[in-house]
């Protein structure tokens, strides 16, 4: 039998900015058993929801990521809303989902980017980014803040956007969908990109269902997983493709990625296009005496959000559910078996945000 | 990708020379949080909505202190503010070498109560 060495992975590594330390258990050069572990940046935001006034809350719960900021905030925010039967203006749900998708664009760009980056492809990697500027651009415009929106709150939105700029957004959108077209192209056809992530980390569709995944890692293994598709904020009144590929390994994640960037173009021009004129936010009294599991879809897959209050304006418990935390285990399952040299394409594979994760 | 990278050698740069050209800044950009003063009564609403924490506002020594580090400018104490004396410039901060609170005084002074008209009798005559 060869003899089994353990190399630490993480959590500092020139690849990958996020915190994750992963004990693998190599026999000569092949992964066999991977040990992962996190701890490094827990700030207990959940703790912190018995300090501050639910309504302030919103704040808080935008700082847990700081690439699907809008999507956590916006969760919360239907947390609240559906515990204290609050009516969000139809308008209000429209613009929420016309944020949501620009953040997975944005997501996804910095994510193709850093994939592109972590197998050693650096001029796709600044390609990626600066299409991913014009999207921040868009974001800044629209809500005062690049990274950190800030723009929902319970009961709607802080800012609402006038048609006539969300027209110029859509014209905008025209000229980046070519430029995503562009960049996707290289994704999908270069060999030397094909090369590097075919049958690399392949879950099958049995492994990727029973042990959780969500999001994209679910998506490329053939399970059409998509919460969007529950019809939360205005995503019920619009028409949604959900991408799915069914090699399971890393060109097949990096494929549904490169897919979705589109979907979510259409999903904004389809919200542009058919968004109803009123008001975008009601006034809210009282406090919530309740308790409610809210879900949505992140750029990274499956997010869930917990309250429960008891009629008092500080909540009694906040739970959050990030993807990258559910797919950890399918990620072990990836790994065992792989080359060492093929580890970081395959952790980043996932598109993991340990800083979500541990909170 | 050969057209793409040619394209970008063509271009200008997609990025700016800051700091010798001036950031990206749009007019609803939360850069930091400006008081004015001569407005500012002293409610302590800002203190109770900051999320951070960084506000605090001490009504007797009539002053308004803000810790620039704790902030998270989130824009919560300017839509709370009920006299609007609270604003948000587009501008970042410097950055700073040491912590420390910003204290400014509020010069804000109370307009006296408008005398009531006296009790009857006087208004008929």
């Amino acid at each position: 039998m060869t003899r089994q060495i353990i190399i630490p992975f993480g959590p500092q590594h020139p690849v990958f900015p996020e915190p994750i330390h992963l004990d693998l258990v190599l026999e000569d050069e092949k992964v066999v058993d991977v040990i992962p572990s996190i701890g490094y940046i827990h700030r207990g935001f959940e703790k912190l929801v018995e300090k501050r006034e639910f309504p302030d809350y919103v704040y808080i719960a935008e700082r847990t990521c700081g690439i699907c900021s809008f999507i956590h905030g916006m969760t919360y925010c239907q947390g609240i809303e559906q515990v204290m039967n609050i009516e969000v203006p139809e308008r209000a749900l429209f613009l929420r989902t016309i944020w949501s998708e620009y953040s997975r664009l944005h997501s996804h760009l910095l994510w193709l980017g850093c994939f592109a980056d972590s197998f050693g492809f650096e001029n796709l990697f600044m390609n990626a980014w600066r299409i991913r500027e014009r999207i921040l651009d868009v974001l800044e415009q629209t809500t005062g803040g690049r990274v950190i929106q800030g723009a929902c709150k319970i009961g709607g939105v802080r800012l609402d956007i006038d048609n006539e700029k969300l027209g110029r957004m859509s014209n905008d959108l025209d000229s980046i969908r070519e430029e995503i077209d562009v960049l996707t192209t290289i994704f999908l056809r270069d060999n030397s990109i094909k090369h590097r992530l075919k049958d690399i980390g392949v879950l099958q569709k049995a492994d990727a269902y029973q042990m959780g995944a969500v999001g994209p890692v679910a998506r490329a293994s053939g399970l059409a997983i998509d919460i969007r598709k529950t019809g939360y904020a205005a995503y019920g009144k619009l028409d949604l493709e959900i991408a799915t590929e069914h090699e399971g390994d890393s060109y097949a994640r990096c494929v549904v990625r490169a897919r979705e960037l589109f979907t979510s173009i259409d999903l904004i021009k389809q919200a542009i296009r058919t968004i109803p004129d009123g008001p975008v936010d009601i006034k809210v009294t009282g406090a919530p005496d309740g308790e409610y599991f809210s879900r949505s879809e992140q750029p990274r897959g499956e997010l869930i959000h917990y309250v429960k209050g008891n009629g008092t304006k500080f909540l009694v418990r906040a739970r959050i559910r990030t993807p990258t935390l559910t797919n950890i285990p399918p990620l072990v399952k990836m790994l065992q078996g792989c080359e060492l040299a093929d580890v970081p394409v395959i952790v980043l594979s996932i598109d993991p945000c340990i800083g979500c994760a541990e909170r | 990708m050969a057209k793409t990278a040619l394209m970008t050698v063509l271009r200008r740069p997609a990025t700016i020379r800051y700091p010798f050209e001036p950031a990206k800044k749009t007019d609803i950009s939360r850069g930091h949080v400006v008081i004015d003063e001569s407005r500012c009564i002293s409610c302590s609403l800002c203190q109770k909505r900051c999320p951070a924490q960084a506000i605090v506002v001490l009504k007797d020594e009539k002053t308004w202190q803000i810790d620039r580090l704790r902030c998270v400018v989130c824009r919560a104490c300017v839509d709370v503010c009920p006299v609007t004396c609270l604003f948000m410039d587009t501008q970042y901060t410097a950055p700073m070498t040491t912590r420390g609170v910003e204290t400014v005084a509020i010069t804000y002074v109370k307009p006296p109560k408008p005398e009531k008209p006296s009790a009857t009798g006087e208004a008929q005559t």
